[in-house]
């Protein structure tokens, strides 16, 4: 062999070690998330992530939605799971964090949390220590979608106060189209549906009260505006109680409802199956003209780092990366949500509305407050709104029945 | 060769032995590692109070007094026990009442009897979600097939799933449709061991249909009841997959479909649109289901072998 050639070989495995080497000091991680649907744009967003940082790669694992807190508990329990974990907020997140299982987050980790606003810090931070552990990722808003086709055929204008609302669904009945698509089929839903239509009654000023412990949910405002509720069934589709969610979705995108009330989580998911729906978001109908509009807003989740994780830096580098308002855009366009980061530039002309309505938003008061320990103000609700749907127990029964249960742990209502 | 064999025990005995524990060892462990295990911490955990996913600290019987004596916990739990036993008891009524009668027409062969036994043992195959996701599409109010064949004859959207009156009796038919085959099967089986002399004698001593079903094929398949009967309490109190299929984790409309089993998975396991998960209190809650199966199920089954001796 020449000695040019012995030149050559060394080369060759000099180089096929170098890439050897190179691959074998990329970090591979993983994020674990209940968004299936969210799947390809999760992946785009996380080829840019690894354009920018090429020893990274990140794979994208979902779980379904219903067993999902089931699978990351018993996962992080057991010291494994994703290394970055999408979280729910407030209460859900707690849980977790009390156990000890997600990495607290500090602008030295992950210097992105400067560009979120503080509302939007509350949902991902633990009460006790104050320190954050998810890093917010969208805000969605609760609010009633409008069918402009269906209110142009009929000759009718979507309305803003209630007044209105009970004029406009008398005669879009009279026209055969249902006035509201919802029904009392789903019981997450149902919660959401309470807060649309009984929020604008109750105002801010409610929520300062019940937070600071001055009042209860027995308070006449709020057992007024349960009342309120009742006079919708006559709106609602036949059998109302037994329609789901997804089924008012469909009367709704079909046009055989004129509204529907929703979340701005849905407003991709219904223009994907009807590219040519014609539809607003609004805000509820007010009690009275010149009342503020207000639409309900939560924070859904965050993107939180596994405490055992294995490569807890690369997960940090990740999560501080979804926090800058490169990534915030690129989310807001891809997934139709509402990214809380500051600056985020929204181009749909639907969501940039949202973005607008949730400048007044009243905060989805149970699950922002009343998700952090058993009975849950949600799972009080959820039982027990269908059985006020129905006319088996009283709005006043209703309030009663969540005072009493949240008196358990919330000590501002007891004794109350 | 069997002297041979009994040779071979006889002069080495530890072979029998090792022999019998390698063949039981496998099964042993898997009982162990599935069944005791997990049934052993479920024991232990129903004593532990837990903060967030993590037992904090040792409470006693702390679980077992709130699922059982506070509200709304022991409301919740009432509440999803008395729908199990009324599972039981229209199940056994309506499902096992119903399989008596098809098993004692499946048993007299009429034409066209072999076809109807595969039919009424088909829907056994079907996965329960299956089942449940189909009969969830048939009582849906404004397109499900019920409503839509009431429609015909004038009668309007029922909401079978969403009217607390009617939501636990429709999710028990789907259960019954889904089951039926089974009891029929086992009370068919049970049938046809009866000697045909027997039957043959009390239809020359006179005895119709009724007096053969009652004196003679009921009391001679006690066997089988006490199977069906066993069987269908342990489902009842087990009972899961249908009515989360059907009526959601919460058991809604408002708990009226609520059961032991959802009761205890929401409370465990949380669900991410109600809250949170205890597994102190989901572990009580195990516990007692497993004391209330295991428990009525060895006093039951005590008394049905001796009422099948007496009958």
């Amino acid at each position: 062999m020449s000695k040019r050639r012995i030149g050559l070989a060394v080369a060759t495995a000099s180089f096929a070690w170098g890439l050897a080497a190179g691959v074998a000091h990329a970090t591979d991680i993983s994020f674990w998330t209940w968004r299936q649907e969210d799947k390809a744009a999760y992946n785009e967003l996380f080829a840019d992530f690894t354009k920018e940082n090429p020893d990274i790669h990140v794979k994208f694992e979902s779980f379904p939605d219903e067993n999902y807190p089931t699978i990351v508990s018993t996962a992080l329990a057991a010291g494994k799971g994703g290394d970055v974990i999408h979280t729910h907020a407030y209460g859900w997140l707690e849980q977790f964090v009390k156990a000890g299982y997600f990495e607290p987050q500090d602008l030295k980790t992950v210097p992105s949390l400067a560009n979120q606003p503080a509302d939007a810090l509350i949902a991902g931070t633990y009460r006790a220590d104050k320190k954050v552990y998810s890093l917010p990722f969208a805000s969605q808003t609760l609010g009633l979608f409008i069918n402009k086709d269906v209110f142009a055929k009929a000759g009718l204008t979507p309305p803003t106060t209630w007044d209105e609302f009970i004029t406009v669904s008398k005669a879009l009945k009279e026209k055969g189209i249902y006035p509201l698509a919802n029904g009392m089929g789903t019981s997450w839903f149902n919660e959401m549906f309470v807060a649309i239509f009984t929020n604008p009654f109750l105002g801010q000023d409610f929520v300062t009260d019940l937070t600071s412990g001055k009042t209860t949910f027995k308070d006449p405002r709020y057992v007024a505006a349960l009342g309120k509720l009742l006079e919708l069934r006559d709106y609602m589709p036949d059998g109302f109680e037994g329609i789901d969610y997804d089924t008012a979705g469909q009367l709704f995108i079909s046009g055989k409802a004129a509204m529907l009330a929703g979340g701005s989580f849905d407003i991709a998911s219904y223009r994907s199956q009807n590219p040519s729906i014609n539809m607003d978001f609004v805000a509820p109908p007010v009690a009275k003209a010149g009342d503020v509009p207000q639409v309900t807003k939560f924070f859904d989740g965050g993107y939180a780092v596994n405490a055992k994780s294995a490569n807890k830096e690369a997960a940090l580098k990740l999560v501080n990366w979804m926090g800058t308002k490169e990534f915030g855009d690129k989310f807001s366009a891809l997934l139709g949500n509402i990214s809380p980061i500051k600056g985020v530039v929204i181009k749909d002309e639907l969501l940039s509305h949202v973005a607008k309505l949730n400048e007044t938003a009243m905060p989805h008061i149970n699950v922002v407050y009343f998700r952090f320990e058993k009975p849950t103000g949600s799972e009080l609700l959820q039982g027990d709104i269908t059985k006020m749907m129905s006319g088996s127990i009283t709005p006043d029964q209703l309030a009663a029945d969540l005072t009493d249960g949240l008196a358990k742990w919330y000590k501002p209502f007891q004794g109350k | 060769m069997n002297s041979g064999r009994r040779h071979i025990t006889k002069a080495f005995p530890w072979r029998r032995s090792l022999w019998i524990a390698a063949l039981l060892t496998p099964a042993l462990i898997v009982m162990v590692l599935f069944v005791l295990w997990p049934l052993l911490s479920a024991f232990r955990l129903a004593f532990y109070e837990f903060n967030g996913l993590q037992p904090t600290g040792f409470i006693g019987f702390e679980n077992f007094r709130k699922v059982l004596f506070e509200q709304p916990y022991s409301g919740w739990t009432w509440n999803a026990f008395k729908h199990n036993i009324i599972a039981f008891v229209a199940l056994m009524v309506f499902e096992n009442g119903t399989a008596f009668l098809l098993a004692y027409a499946l048993l007299k062969a009429l034409p066209g009897h072999r076809i109807h036994q595969v039919i009424v043992f088909l829907p056994v195959v079907l996965s329960a979600v299956i089942v449940g996701f189909l009969w969830k599409l048939f009582l849906h109010p404004l397109f499900g097939l019920v409503n839509q064949t009431l429609a015909l004859v004038g009668i309007g959207a029922i909401p079978w799933l969403g009217n607390e009156h009617t939501a636990l009796g429709s999710i028990l038919f789907a259960n019954v449709w889904h089951w039926l085959g089974f009891p029929t099967l086992v009370l068919l089986a049970g049938m046809q061991r009866v000697g045909k002399e027997v039957i043959e004698a009390a239809r020359l001593d006179g005895a119709g249909d009724y007096v053969l079903m009652t004196r003679i094929i009921w009391p001679l398949i006690a066997p089988s009841v006490t199977i069906v009967t066993i069987l269908t309490f342990i489902g009842s109190f087990n009972w899961f997959e249908i009515p989360y299929v059907m009526a959601g984790l919460t058991g809604s409309p408002g708990g009226a479909t609520d059961v032991l089993g959802l009761y205890f998975y929401r409370t465990a396991f949380g669900s991410t649109t109600t809250g949170i998960q205890d597994f102190g209190q989901g572990s009580a809650l195990a516990v007692m289901m497993f004391i209330i199966v295991a428990g009525v199920t060895a006093i039951a089954l005590r008394f049905l072998r001796r009422r099948e001796i007496e009958l």
